[in-house]
């Protein structure tokens, strides 16, 4: 029994060690939904079989802050599917590869880094939504709200979460997005509002709507993919996109510098980038980084572009600080006294 | 390999006698344990702690950042928070498992190995699941939510009760070790003397297990002040300074803060290390080479005491336990209950799947292997063979620290050492043994206080006698001590394959592509809404960790038949 499996182990990595030439591998970095790696993987692979793609997966913070802490001797090769801004604080911290992906002229400006090269290019967008969960509303008697300021009238006092800014992406971006619609003074004194009909800060920003959706809380502060994923579910769900506009972040891929297969990184951008890829993102987003390309998704809003905020990510990255300890100064030690 | 190394060495070095000869080897080996020590935990804290003085490109700023946290403000809230968590859920966890190994060990209840191991359950588990499971039961939708009134479960009490629950068998199995030594001519001694029986425990019973007390105690405090899975779960706005720390790396990246936090969270180790020596001191050896060992007469009285100890805490377990299998099975909380194994499907989910739970087996082996032998050597080292006071006490704090390291902060410091370009260890980041390493290292202190409260308790004349024998210590060890101490050892094996199933703090910045592992899969599933699966996988890593408990089971009792008789009066 033992023999027979040990000269099996042999061939079977003279095999791989054989196939390895072949085959390129690719260390990827991403935070895409898990279940959507292997499709991401096959479709790729569709087009590139010798490339074989190994994911790295974790939630966008814990992947951001471990390729930071590898900064001194990166072990990924490229980061497929993370936070735009992520990937800014990444090209300011010298992480990244510029390189110039065949075909992405045909991304529309905004989801390409200005660079020539560009060092990240945009994948498609995510957008904030509130996720309502009908059941909970008749229960307490709340109507649907309809905008951004409807979440501060009293009777939706205490059934709203929303994700903390200092812990998650989503919360800063909703933050960052209300001090850029409203302007600072109303942007703070909406927040003030906001503030008291809180039931609690999340530490991640899909965790609102999946308290909405189970009936931890009425009303969560989310993005809308999750929404559309909870209702999918089976949760008792409302989407709602408020008029004031919506916050939004874009999700993108780069090359990261000092990869050893910098030839497949290369190969994996120039697909990134393609029309078929972009149909790939469309399965799951309503809006993607080819223009053209995106048909409407289910529980999504007709013409998504419409609703989003023309977002300022420098200014957003530049004024992060200061807006966390502001926000934190004003709602961290009332927090408590709920 | 370690002993044939030295042992060439020594004769040749300087014309000592036989026993100074014999000195040296012993503080060569401590040598030895505490350079595992510099590699495995003072360098990476070395390197996260060269972090806290320093700004986020490297330039060294003394204690700037220090200052600017402490100016923030939010130390004064977070600390007296975690403070006020920390000791409440340490009173709560020692008087309870305090009672519970008082009932486990002096009582002869029916079926006690059965409620011992349910007593364990818990540490069984992912921290994820009492969380989850908490949630379903005093939640929004909870079913008991009317028992709260108007009190929320996010907050102090969902993270007391959460903390109480998962810290729970910690405290146990060092109270049960600590109460299973007993000598039976004391309790003779209280009879002959007609003692009450409430004298008999307060001068026997308790004095005994204070040590074990002791170390319960502070573990618990630093298990709960340093954990940041169950606040961050169901604290709401309950600030504590743990979660501070993933505000800080995770949500903000800024590394040097996060390094801050964890130099403020590693005080109360030193604190603890003065707290273990002062009481130490006083310890003596209660299992004497004489001691016979005890063994409870029937009392129906103290019977009924000991289940009515029992059941309370046996109720809140199963209770939760419950709940998270139930939860599991259900096809989407609150509004489908029907039953469905769907959830279990996790090639469905991807997230890592079964190859991600084949790897935490592979990880929980090598864990339990490695940790037991390296532990158990390391402390019968320091308790049984003559050491220079100040290597001594130099491993006595390295082999506390890891209790006060925070997981996210040792996984971290872990990067910033072991993937440094000039490290030439660096081929090991994000494979298997550098997850073997620190998972090790992060679950020392308890092993090693468990191995030496057992070391304690058996009396230093069996070295003596060994000697005068002319037994070498390695016969000692290998025909006295490692016999005595078997039931410890595999006490130790099973809580470090546990704790290598459940683990997610530190080893989430480590795992590599081909090294997932299943809580982290717990997480990222929980994190993706798949709260269903998540309670699926965390049920499934209990069910195996449950599986290793069995065999743990029919080993003790394999080993009690055979090897224990010596502790019976023929």
């Amino acid at each position: 029994m033992r023999k027979p499996l040990k000269h099996w182990l042999a061939l079977s990595g003279t095999l791989l060690a054989l196939s390895a030439q072949a085959n390129t591998e690719l260390t990827v970095y991403t935070a895409l939904e898990a279940e959507d790696l292997k499709k991401y993987a096959e479709r790729f692979n569709q087009a590139h079989p010798d490339i074989s793609i190994k994911w790295v997966r974790d939630s966008t913070g814990i992947i951001t802050a471990r390729l930071l802490a590898e900064k001194d001797n990166p072990r990924a090769d490229a980061v497929w599917g993370l936070a735009g801004t992520s990937l800014m604080l990444l090209q300011k911290e010298g992480l990244l590869q510029g390189y110039a992906p065949k075909g992405v002229e045909a991304l529309a400006p905004l989801y390409r880094d200005s660079q020539n090269p560009p060092q990240w290019v945009g994948m498609d967008a995510w957008m904030a939504a509130i996720c309502f969960n009908t059941v909970e509303a008749k229960k307490h008697n709340l109507t649907p709200p309809q905008s951004w300021q409807d979440l501060t009238k009293p009777e939706y006092q205490n059934h709203i979460v929303m994700p903390h800014p200092a812990s998650s992406g989503t919360g800063y971006l909703d933050v960052s997005a209300w001090l850029q619609t409203f302007g600072q003074d109303k942007g703070w004194a909406y927040m003030d509002g906001l503030h008291q009909n809180i039931k609690s800060y999340t530490h991640s920003g899909s965790k609102p709507c999946k308290m909405a959706a189970s009936g931890e809380a009425a009303i969560g502060i989310s993005f809308a993919f999750r929404g559309a994923r909870e209702k999918e579910n089976g949760a008792p769900l409302e989407l709602i996109f408020p008029q004031e506009g919506l916050g939004w972040e874009m999700e993108a891929a780069a090359i990261i510098k000092g990869s050893k297969h910098s030839a497949a990184a290369q190969t994996l951008m120039d697909w990134v980038v393609s029309k078929p890829a972009n149909e790939l993102y469309n399965e799951g987003y309503a809006i993607v980084a080819m223009p053209g390309v995106a048909k409407p998704v289910k529980y999504f809003p007709a013409e998504p572009e419409k609703l989003l905020i023309k977002n300022d990510f420098a200014w957003a990255a530049q004024n992060r600080d200061s807006i966390l300890t502001q926000w934190q100064s004003r709602y961290e030690g009332k927090a408590e006294a709920q | 390999m370690k002993l044939t190394a030295t042992a060439a060495h020594a004769p040749f070095t300087l014309p000592l006698s036989a026993r100074q000869r014999e000195k040296l080897f012993w503080a060569l080996l401590m040598l030895l344990a505490l350079a595992a020590f510099a590699l495995l935990l003072l360098g990476p804290l070395y390197s996260l702690l060269s972090k806290s003085v320093a700004d986020g490109s490297g330039q060294f700023v003394g204690l700037a950042n220090f200052n600017a946290y402490l100016a923030g403000g939010g130390i004064q809230r977070g600390l007296s928070h975690s403070l006020w968590i920390a000791s409440s859920s340490m009173l709560i966890v020692v008087s309870l498992a305090f009672a519970c190994a008082w009932a486990l060990t002096r009582t002869r209840l029916p079926l006690r190995g059965v409620i011992k191991a349910l007593l364990m359950l818990p540490i069984l588990a992912p921290s994820l699941l009492p969380a989850l499971s908490l949630i379903y039961l005093f939640g929004e939708q909870g079913i008991f939510k009317s028992w709260l009134g108007d009190t929320s479960i996010y907050g102090p009490l969902g993270i007391v009760l959460g903390s109480c629950f998962w810290t729970f068998p910690h405290a146990l199995m060092i109270l049960l070790t600590a109460m299973s030594h007993a000598d039976a001519r004391h309790y003779e001694a209280a009879d002959v003397l007609r003692a009450s029986a409430w004298r008999t425990f307060f001068t026997v019973t308790l004095p005994n297990a204070r040590y074990g007390l002791v170390s319960a105690a502070f573990v618990v405090f630093i298990l709960v002040f340093t954990d940041f899975g169950v606040p961050k779960v169901i604290g709401g706005n309950y600030e504590v300074l743990a979660t501070d720390i993933y505000k800080q790396v995770i949500g903000q990246q800024k590394f040097e803060m996060g390094a801050v936090i964890s130099v403020l969270l590693l005080l109360p180790a030193l604190l603890a290390f003065v707290a273990d020596r002062w009481v130490q001191r006083r310890q003596a050896a209660s299992v004497t080479a004489r001691a016979v060992p005890y063994s409870p007469k029937t009392n129906r009285r103290r019977d009924l005491t000991g289940a009515l100890l029992l059941s309370p805490v046996l109720g809140f377990i199963l209770l939760v336990v419950g709940m998270a299998i139930y939860a599991s099975l259900v096809r989407y909380w609150p509004y489908n209950l029907d039953l469905t194994l769907r959830n279990y499907e996790f090639g469905r989910m991807d997230g890592g799947g079964w190859s991600a739970y084949a790897n935490s087996l592979t990880l929980a082996s090598l864990t339990l292997l490695v940790g037991t032998s390296v532990v158990f050597f390391n402390a019968w080292l320091s308790e049984r063979t003559p050491q220079p006071k100040p290597l001594l006490a130099l491993f006595q704090l390295c082999s506390l620290l890891p209790l006060a390291v925070p997981g996210l902060t040792l996984g971290l410091a872990y990067i910033f050492f072991f993937n440094h370009p000039a490290n030439p260890l660096n081929g090991l980041y994000g494979g298997m043994a550098i997850l073997v390493m620190c998972t090790v290292a992060h679950f020392y202190s308890v092993a090693h206080l468990t191995a030496l409260t057992s070391l304690k308790q058996l009396d230093q004349e069996f070295e003596a006698v060994g000697q005068s024998l002319r037994a070498s210590r390695w016969r000692m060890l290998r025909q006295v001590t490692l016999p005595l101490s078997a039931p410890t050892l595999l006490d130790i094996a099973l809580y470090l394959f546990v704790n290598a199933m459940t683990t997610v703090s530190a080893v989430i910045f480590l795992y590599g592509p081909d090294t997932a592992l299943a809580a982290v899969a717990v997480l990222n599933m929980d994190e993706a809404g798949d709260t269903a699966p998540a309670a699926a996988m965390a049920v499934t890593i209990m069910a195996t960790c449950l599986l290793a408990k069995g065999v743990h089971c029919l080993l003790s009792l394999w080993l009690t038949r055979h090897t224990q008789h010596w502790r019976g009066r023929a």
